[in-house]
């Protein structure tokens, strides 16, 4: 029993990176209907952009008191910030130009883009996993035989709290509502004169800097990246996303958990050559019996 | 004989009930129409009876046999066909193509058939070409058997996608608006090709918002509003029935 | 296109016909191991010959049907395995090549129906991601199942093909003759496919399935139709490859060949026979000697810059630069390219629409 907590806490803080991710795949499916399959790389840019901002900031090793703060700050943000650029670059190059287009096209453009990215990640850092450095001192707390690290704290604890302001800016201001808007109906959305591109170049800019911001726990989680992280992860949160409930925030959130929950009892439990296989085998039985995902709703077909 | 009765047929979307309790029987051989205001339920009515909806409650039977639930490519095959509202087409198939696809459930080509171009393939091949080009005579698209059929006119599309409809031999052809963005003339055209599609003997159902195309052909016409059927007859009686005039007018749309 | 019409146009009329133009490209091709005469390139095509089967097969799925599937190396593992495990060493069955090979696409074609059964009702975005699970799948079940399978090591001293006694043995000739016959067979099935009541059937549905329905199609079996015969042409493949190299393993089946298979058909034109042939044979080219070669020119010139690294950047920069400038491909089929192209018709259209609107309001 004891080790069945243990892995409910391993999973809920893998859950957390994986939610983090599922918002940027649900908020571009809801709005485009696109499958950005490029969003899982961007995740692994973001590690790798926090790499070179600690690099920058001259941080290897773990780091004390206010200066913490200041660190832990500049690199989440400044890792949000060029994921955020990088998805509106993406789309301004790659989608905009297809968005009418027959729907195989922006889904092998999609394709393509990941590929570019993780094969230019694969110039930049090389092809083995590449070290993050321990900024963070990690106590550890000890319930009966459970520990909980502190990263694993910090992980759910920004997931939650990125949520929350990103529930609280999609649905409370004006910004938010010209997203939801245009996810209902572009040619509405635009004769109430709802700029559609800028509208969906924010949701790209949101969706990536989550991203961003997840690229960087992992990064401290995992304590190593490698270019061709994002693929898996990307998979995975994606699955989450669909499990929620394609579209739906607080449904990606859920699926994030409950992916980061499944992956590490079948570790634990199965094998962990086996995880892969069991994340997929849920996607394809939720797609199949519940496409609408647990908090999802279905609508009629449009004739 | 009653080629199609509905009995009691409901759909409900979430909270709205797009058609309520809707009793209606078609007669072989006729030429019938539904009318009514936007958001009747009229459409619904067609896509329930095709199968794109299976109805919440209610029972749909065509030719004797219970199609309720039953998917839309058997219904099809059984023999209702129907062209749409905002026409569908296949944009980037050849016009010719489009109407031997329509032919596509009288056809028998299984797949090592259409591996191997079986002499029994080519046969029948052959034989559906020649009546795919006696069908687009039939609608008057002699003239444009190669062009893509996003390429043709408005109207001449309209007539394509009946072509393509009348190619499964359906007993049953629901027009859906059929002539919605035609002209005076070409509404003169599509009234003679409705006769003449009845006289081949297949009975037309159409949802039409053009009262007096309705009125010159229709034996009989149904009314419904807000899902419900609000009356019935033939042209004269639902003319003066007064809840239609109250629907019409009534309402602005 | 553009490139070949004054060539043809040169040409007597009996020659420009479709038919004289595949025989002749044919005899070219069985000529050109013997102009060539030199071994490193008769093998590169019977290895090239093998994807080329692919791409044939998976442009029944993508091209014909509009079905965007991503796992289709998974269908190729599937059928190369198949050949593994029924000749070779491994449990010491030895079934003739020429019975596998049917008995290879026999198998791949039944798990494309066991994928598509449950998934093909999805919307098509849905199914890429399916097929993509299930192209990760796969290889790793082979890889798990190390017991059967030999795990990260694979199966190896594979039988090597005879025909009427003669030994195919290590020379790349037979291979690639063999892999011909294999290309032309599968180029007729899937042409003729392509001009029958099912090859209509599923343009029909990658148009709109909605319609298609209405015809009587039953769309979930049509499709299902597409996934087996696209993977019955990579158990082809499996078998020619897996025999020629005499080892399989679960990394020649990673996700990167189904992109690169893709991208075969993203650059020669998606459900244009010919252009897919081309396609691909330019991609074989271009992994076996134009990025090797440029790197040795560089190297010579003083540059040290390594392409044969950078071959997955450039199929995605190709499937990339190809969606967004021709997405019809190299050498486009009519239908495809007035297809992809009216996304932006559309889209100039309601530009012009929205300038009329604002003329309107001002």
């Amino acid at each position: 029993m004891d080790v069945f907590f243990q892995q409910l806490i391993n999973g809920l803080s893998l859950g957390g990176i994986y939610a983090l991710i599922a918002l940027g795949y649900t908020m571009v499916y809801g709005i485009i209907e696109l499958i950005n399959f490029a969003h899982g790389d961007v995740y692994t840019l973001g590690t790798f952009f926090s790499l070179a901002i600690l690099t920058l900031l001259g941080v290897d090793s773990v780091v004390h008191g206010p200066a913490l703060i200041g660190v832990l700050a500049v690199t989440i943000l400044g890792a949000m910030i060029l994921c955020g650029l990088t998805g509106v670059i993406i789309e301004r190059l790659a989608y905009r130009r297809l968005r009418n287009a027959p729907k195989l096209a922006p889904l092998i453009t999609a394709i393509g883009m990941s590929f570019i990215l993780e094969n230019l990640m694969l110039y930049w850092r090389g092809p083995s996993p590449v070290p993050f450095p321990q900024v963070i001192p990690n106590p550890q707390f000890a319930l009966g035989a459970v520990t909980i690290q502190a990263k694993q704290i910090i992980v759910v604890l920004l997931a939650v709290v990125l949520m929350v302001v990103l529930q609280t800016f999609v649905y409370n201001t004006r910004l938010g509502k010209a997203m939801r808007a245009t996810a209902q109906d572009k040619d509405a959305a635009q004769l109430m004169g709802i700029d559609i591109n800028t509208t969906i170049a924010l949701t790209f800019l949101i969706g990536s800097a989550l991203a961003g911001a997840a690229g960087f726990v992992s990064g401290m989680y995992y304590g190593s990246t490698w270019f061709f992280n994002g693929f898996g992860a990307g998979l995975k949160a994606f699955t989450a996303a669909v499990l929620g409930g394609i579209g739906n925030l607080a449904g990606a959130m859920l699926g994030g958990f409950l992916i980061g929950l499944i992956e590490a009892m079948t570790t634990q439990f199965i094998s962990d050559q086996w995880s892969n296989v069991v994340v997929f085998s849920v996607l394809v039985l939720v797609l199949i019996f519940r496409p609408s995902g647990l908090l999802g709703e279905s609508l009629p077909n449009k004739v | 004989m009653a080629l199609l009765t509905m009995e009691g047929v409901t759909q409900r979307f979430g909270g709205l009930t797009a058609v309520d309790a809707l009793d209606f029987t078609i007669e072989a051989g006729s030429i019938v129409a539904m009318i009514g205001p936007n958001g009747a339920g009229k459409s619904t009515a067609f896509n329930l009876i095709t199968g794109i909806y299976t109805p919440s409650a209610g029972r749909i039977a065509f030719a004797g046999t219970d199609i309720t639930g039953w998917a839309t490519s058997r219904i099809a095959a059984l023999g209702i066909a129907r062209t749409f509202q905002n026409i569908r087409l296949f944009g980037f198939m050849s016009a010719i193509d489009n109407v031997l696809t329509g032919e596509h459930a009288r056809l028998h080509a299984n797949l090592v058939d259409s591996l191997l171009h079986t002499p029994r393939q080519r046969a029948e091949e052959g034989a559906a070409r020649e009546r795919a080009l006696a069908m687009l005579a039939f609608v008057g698209l002699e003239d444009a058997v190669e062009s893509y059929a996003r390429n043709l006119a408005y109207g001449v599309q309209r007539r394509l996608e009946i072509g393509r409809a009348l190619a499964s031999e359906p007993k049953l052809l629901l027009l859906d608006e059929p002539a919605a963005g035609m002209n005076p003339s070409e509404k003169r055209d599509l009234v003679a090709l409705i006769r003449k599609i009845r006289d081949r003997g297949i009975t037309v159902f159409l949802i039409e918002h053009d009262m007096a195309l309705v009125m010159e052909i229709s034996e009989r016409i149904t009314v419904l509003d807000h899902g419900e059927k609000i009356a019935e007859g033939d042209p004269a009686q639902v003319r003066s029935d007064p809840k239609v005039i109250e629907a019409y007018l009534g309402s602005p749309a | 296109m553009r490139l070949i019409a004054p060539l043809t146009a040169r040409l007597p009329p009996a020659l420009r016909t479709p038919r004289a133009g595949t025989a002749l490209a044919f005899a070219a091709a069985l000529a050109l191991p013997f102009i060539g005469r030199n071994g490193a390139f008769t093998n590169f095509l019977a290895d090239a010959g093998a994807f080329v089967l692919l791409a044939l097969g998976l442009n029944i799925v993508v091209g014909f049907a509009g079905l965007l599937d991503l796992g289709y190396a998974a269908f190729f593992a599937i059928g190369s395995y198949s050949y593994a495990m029924l000749a070779s060493p491994q449990f010491g069955i030895h079934l003739p090549f020429w019975v596998l090979l049917f008995v290879a696409s026999a198998i791949a074609a039944i798990f494309g129906i066991l994928l598509g059964a449950p998934t093909l009702r999805l919307r098509g975005d849905y199914l890429a991601i399916v097929t993509l699970g299930f192209g990760e799948i796969v290889p790793q079940t082979f890889l798990n199942l190390s017991q059967w399978t030999g795990g990260p090591n694979g199966i190896g001293s594979l039988d090597q093909p005879v025909l009427f006694g003669y030994r195919f043995g290590f020379n790349p000739l037979p291979y690639y003759l063999m892999v011909l016959g294999l290309i032309a067979l599968a180029a007729w099935l899937a042409n003729n496919l392509r001009t029958s009541r099912l090859g209509r059937a599923w343009m029909a549905i990658r148009e709109d399935e909605l319609a298609a329905a209405h015809m009587g199609i039953n769309t979930t079996s049509t499709k299902l139709a597409a996934f087996a015969m696209g993977a019955s042409f990579s158990g082809l493949a499996g078998c020619a490859l897996a025999s020629k190299l005499q080892l399989v393993s679960p990394d020649q089946f990673m996700f990167n060949v189904s992109v690169f298979v893709l991208a075969m058909l993203v650059l020669g034109g998606m459900g244009n026979i010919p252009g897919v042939i081309v396609g691909s044979l330019i991609l074989s080219a271009l992994e076996r000697f134009i990025l090797p070669q440029t790197t040795n020119f560089m190297h010579n010139v003083g540059l040290n810059v390594d392409l044969t690294n950078s071959r997955f950047l450039i199929y995605g920069v190709i499937l990339v630069t190809m969606m967004l400038f021709r997405p019809e491909g190299l050498i486009p089929s009519r239908q495809r390219k007035a297809e992809l192209h009216a996304g932006q018709a559309d889209r100039r259209a309601a530009a012009a629409e929205g300038e009329l609107l604002t003329e309107v309001i001002h």
